[in-house]
């Protein structure tokens, strides 16, 4: 089956009752392995202790909540370009994904630093990125729900969605300067710059099962969110019979 | 029971719309108001309603609750639809019906009926075109029991057989001994009606 | 013969109370808009002031009632505006509940749908400014207590510019002069309840008071301004 196939929503559909099965197999596989190696494999830190190991939810969440633009980016240039029908689907069902695993980045970070820094919440340059693509997702949520008419809805989020993904680098950059701006580089750096390769393979275990899991989730939602699409112009169709009747 | 209007005179922005205007509409009568536009049809009816001041008259319900003004006992339906798109065509009349309380007419679901719009209840409202918007804002006559209903161009967006029946429910209610007075572009079928028309002599 | 019986008023206003919830969960209505102002916010405070957590802890109370007093203030502009634009608010005036009740259920469900998720919201975000749990506390029982007061004040606001065109505009600039008076007694109670060594005690007192002259003032001055106001 190739790609353009999938565009049509019964074939994806098909697809996706298809592949989740799969998929979702997969995603427990690569939870249970990570996890394993998190936990019993992966040395405590000499200064950490055992809080290091919220890493191997923090980074992948992190990565994620990032790949979840990328992806809805992707998807913004299928609606505005190329006028793909299952773009915006993508888009809608990626948003609330990827404001979740920001979420997620974020407390994990809270809970982190708790210990690390005495506060729940400091103003590091990633977390404070981070806070703030959580607050961009959140406003592209509220314009989704702003809009009643999904393929009009679609085209206003692609146009918020790509003057994003352009502006998110400037802030990404824009924080850092601040940062470095008021406090110079003592701070600890979560993640760190240098990782040794004992927590490193635990790591990618875990972000491979984070990108599984993001995947299963994803198309679940997509499949939803299709459908959710055919009771809607279901029901407008119910309407207009009524309107001739 | 008797709608009286004495000498009725409305100026809005330092303009005068209408002067000098008087009836009296009695139970199971209905007064057409007709006139050019601007000519202060709407003016006229959002006065009745105690929505825009008058400068001078008055109008009076006689024979009615003491206690309740005209306003208290009318039905007005305006250019707009009060209605909620998010909400279900269901939800909207049955918030107007148990806000204004009073003397329940028919349940929701009948009262959507008698406005063809039975089979839609359960539907957000956001998806009914304009003529339905509108039958589901005449709805709310039926449903809730007013003496007077005050209608300026109630059927504007109406296809044929919505007005007809539309016509029939006026009818209904003029027989139960209401009054009406609507403003009108087009005929409403309402055999005997008296009629008033503004704006004749410049 | 069709004769007036007496109205219900409690349930006629119940159900402009569940009327007016329900708009403001359902799609468009902006039950979190608020929430996400004040997220915002509070959040720019540290880009321009610096990161320094003392500081922050400091003038945390502050910004607080700020972000909620801007978060309740973008709200304001809908709580009459999509009534009026749909013909609803002549509806309102026509019914037997008197408009003045109507209007202060109308706030009440306001405040529900955005105040009560500002003051539920402000511990989180008391979190970001590092403010201690017990003054957090404090922070959140003063917006508890003044923002019915910032809402109910909203309201004669909005009962003024909701007939003008272009009335969005002016609603801030109305209303923000008579919300003074709550921003003052609101943050020096909070600030009692963070630095000291001011007692608590009287600002929350006044603040309550104020909250309470909202609540009877409020419907009233909206009320008379839409009986003007409308043609």
């Amino acid at each position: 089956m190739a790609l353009i196939d999938l565009a049509n929503p019964t074939r994806f559909l098909a697809f996706a009752e298809r592949a989740l099965p799969w998929l979702a197999g997969a995603a427990a596989a690569a939870f249970a392995a990570g996890l394993y190696l998190a936990w019993f494999v992966a040395p405590d830190d000499y200064q950490q202790g055992a809080t290091v190991k919220i890493m191997f939810v923090h980074v992948p969440a992190a990565w994620l909540g990032m790949a979840a633009w990328a992806l809805m980016s992707l998807a913004a240039l299928g609606t505005l370009v190329w006028r793909h029908p299952l773009a915006d689907v993508a888009a809608r069902s990626a948003a609330p994904i990827g404001a979740a695993f920001t979420f997620l980045c974020l407390v994990t970070g809270a809970l982190w630093g708790r210990p690390m820094w005495g506060a729940y919440w400091v103003w590091d340059a990633r977390l404070t990125s981070m806070l703030v693509l959580f607050l961009m997702y959140l406003g592209l949520l509220a314009l989704w729900r702003a809009v009643e008419d999904p393929a009009r809805a679609g085209r206003l989020v692609a146009v918020l969605t790509l003057v994003g993904a352009i502006n998110l680098p400037i802030i990404k950059f824009s924080v850092d300067w601040w940062n470095t701006l008021h406090q110079p580089a003592s701070v600890f750096r979560l993640g760190g710059p240098t990782i040794d390769p004992s927590l490193l393979w635990p790591l990618m275990v875990m972000a491979l099962a984070f990108t599984l899991l993001f995947a299963v989730v994803q198309l679940a939602a997509m499949r939803n969110e299709i459908l959710r699409r055919r009771v809607r112009a279901l029901r407008i169709m119910q309407a207009q019979a009524a309107q001739r009747a | 029971m008797e709608l009286v209007a004495d000498r009725l005179r409305c100026v809005r922005g330092g303009r005068e719309v209408f002067a000098g205007i008087g009836f009296r509409v009695r139970a199971g009568e209905a007064l057409v108001v007709t006139g050019p536009n601007g000519a202060g049809k709407s003016s006229l009816l959002r006065a009745l309603a105690g929505l825009v001041r008058l400068a001078e008259g008055q109008a009076a319900l006689l024979g009615a609750d003491p206690e309740l003004t005209l306003a208290e006992q009318a039905h007005f339906v305006g250019h707009l639809d009060p209605v909620k798109p998010s909400l279900t065509v269901a939800e909207n009349l049955a918030f107007w019906a148990r806000f204004y309380g009073g003397v329940q007419g028919r349940d929701v679901h009948d009262s959507l009926a008698a406005v063809g719009l039975g089979g839609l209840a359960h539907l957000p409202a956001a998806y009914l075109s304009a003529g339905q918007r509108r039958r589901l804002s005449l709805a709310r006559l039926v449903a809730v029991g007013r003496p007077v209903w005050l209608l300026d161009e109630p059927t504007a967006a109406l296809d044929a057989a919505a007005h007809a029946r539309f016509a029939g429910l006026m009818r209904e209610h003029l027989g139960r001994g209401g009054l009406i007075v609507v403003a009108t572009h087009v005929p409403l079928g309402l055999e005997g009606a008296q009629a008033l028309r503004l704006g004749e002599a410049p | 013969m069709i004769s007036p019986a007496g109205p219900s008023l409690a349930s006629a206003l119940a159900a402009l109370l569940v009327r007016d919830l329900r708009l403001a969960v359902r799609i468009g209505g902006g039950a979190l808009m608020g929430v996400l102002f004040f997220l915002a916010v509070v959040t720019l405070v540290p880009f321009a002031v610096g990161p320094d957590l003392a500081l922050l802890r400091r003038i945390g109370p502050a910004m607080l009632w700020l972000g909620a007093l801007l978060a309740n203030l973008l709200a304001l502009d809908r709580l009459l505006a999509s009534d009026y634009e749909d013909g609803s608010l002549d509806l309102l005036l026509l019914a037997r509940p008197p408009l003045e009740l109507a209007l202060a259920v109308k706030a009440a469900a306001q405040w529900l749908a955005t105040g009560l998720p500002l003051v539920l919201a402000a511990p989180l975000l008391g979190l970001l400014l590092d403010i201690e749990p017990a003054a957090m506390g404090a922070v959140a029982l003063t917006l508890l207590a003044g923002t019915p007061a910032l809402t109910f004040i909203g309201l004669v606001g909005a009962g003024l510019a909701v007939t003008l065109r272009r009335g969005g505009l002016l609603l801030p600039i109305l209303v923000l002069p008579l919300a003074v008076p709550v921003l003052i007694f609101g943050v020096s109670a909070s600030n009692a309840a963070v630095v000291g060594p001011v007692p608590f005690g009287p600002p929350f007192m006044i603040l309550c008071a104020l909250t309470l002259v909202g609540l009877v003032v409020g419907p009233f001055a909206a009320a008379a301004a839409l009986r003007h106001g409308m043609e």
